[in-house]
C-alpha cells in the first residue's frame, strides 16, 4: 500500500535541518550521517554523499537522480548477506 | 457489462440455431495450432480452419473473443472487457469474426494506448534494471533471485529459488 498523495512526502524534520545547513553553509568534509532510514529522498538531496544508518554502522552512498522517491533505508541492508561455506574449509574441519 | 452479457446469450442461441452466416473464411497462418490441426486431417475433408492475428503473433483460438484476447501478454479480463465494450463487437467465438470486427479489435489493442506484449515486456525488464543500478533493496533481491516482496525464505519461496538444492550434510 502506497503513502497518500495528500499526505506529501515524509521527510525527517531533523534531516531535512541538517541538509539545509550542510548545503547553505560552508559544506563540511564529512558525509552526512543518516539516521533516518524511513525519509524519503527528495530531488534536493540529489548528489549529497550520506551515510546510512544500518542499525550497526554507517554505509556511504552517493544520491544519484533515479533514488528519488525512495526511502535511505533501502539503501542501508540490516542484514548481512548469506554466502554458504566454502566447501575445502567444511571437509578440513570433519 | 448487463448488456454485454444478454448480447452474448442472444448470440450464442443464435449459433445454435444453426445461424452461422456470420463466419467467413480466412486463409490459416501457417504456424498456428489450427493450421497443424488442418494438416493432420489432410486426406479428409479440406478444414476451413480460422485463425485470427491480433498485435503481431498472437493467435487466439476458438473461444470467446473476450477470453482469447487474454491470450496477449498485457491483456487480462478487465482490459478484454474494456475493450469488447469500446469496439461494440459481439462477444462470439473468435473464428466466427468478420474481418470488420478483427479489423477494429485490432486497432484498438495496438492503437488504444494498452501496453502489451514486447513494449510490456521491456518495460518491466526496465523496470528491474533500474532498481539493480540503483543497489535498492529491491533491486539487490532481484539480484540475487530470491523474494521481492519481503515472503520468507525459510521455507517455500522455489518460484524464485528454483527447484531443490540438495545440500549434504545439513541435517545434524
Amino acid at each position: 500500500m502506497s503513502r497518500s498523495v495528500w499526505k506529501g512526502p515524509f521527510v525527517d524534520f531533523g534531516l531535512l535541518r541538517s541538509v539545509v545547513k550542510s548545503q547553505s553553509g560552508k559544506p563540511s568534509k564529512d558525509p552526512l550521517k543518516v539516521y533516518s532510514r524511513r525519509s524519503l529522498i527528495l530531488p534536493e538531496f540529489v548528489g549529497l554523499e550520506v551515510e546510512i544508518h544500518n542499525g550497526r554502522g554507517f554505509q556511504s552512498v552517493l544520491i544519484k537522480e533515479e533514488m528519488i522517491g525512495h526511502y535511505f533505508g533501502e539503501f542501508a541492508p540490516t542484514r548481512k548477506m548469506f554466502v554458504p561455506k566454502e566447501k575445502k574449509k567444511n571437509k578440513g574441519k570433519k | 457489462m448487463n448488456g454485454l452479457t444478454t448480447t452474448v446469450g442472444s448470440n450464442r442461441s443464435a449459433y445454435l440455431k444453426g445461424d452461422r452466416s456470420v463466419s467467413a473464411p480466412r486463409l490459416v497462418a501457417a504456424n498456428t495450432p489450427a493450421a497443424m490441426g488442418a494438416g493432420r486431417a489432410r486426406g479428409r475433408t479440406p478444414l476451413k480452419v480460422v485463425a485470427a492475428r491480433v498485435a503481431g503473433v498472437e493467435i487466439p483460438n476458438a473461444k470467446k473473443v473476450e477470453v482469447s484476447l487474454t491470450y496477449i501478454f498485457g491483456i487480462g479480463p478487465t482490459t478484454a472487457k474494456k475493450i469488447m465494450t469500446k469496439t461494440g463487437v459481439e462477444n462470439k467465438r473468435t473464428k466466427d469474426l468478420s474481418e470488420d470486427d478483427l479489423s477494429k479489435l485490432r486497432k484498438e489493442v495496438e492503437d488504444g494506448g494498452y501496453l502489451i506484449e514486447g513494449d510490456l515486456r521491456r518495460f518491466t525488464a526496465m523496470n528491474i534494471k533500474r532498481l539493480i543500478e540503483i543497489q535498492c533493496y529491491r533491486g539487490k533481491r532481484h539480484q540475487m533471485s530470491l523474494p521481492v516482496r519481503g515472503q520468507k525464505t525459510k521455507t517455500n519461496a522455489r518460484t524464485r529459488k528454483g527447484k531443490k538444492k540438495t545440500v549434504a550434510g545439513k541435517k545434524k
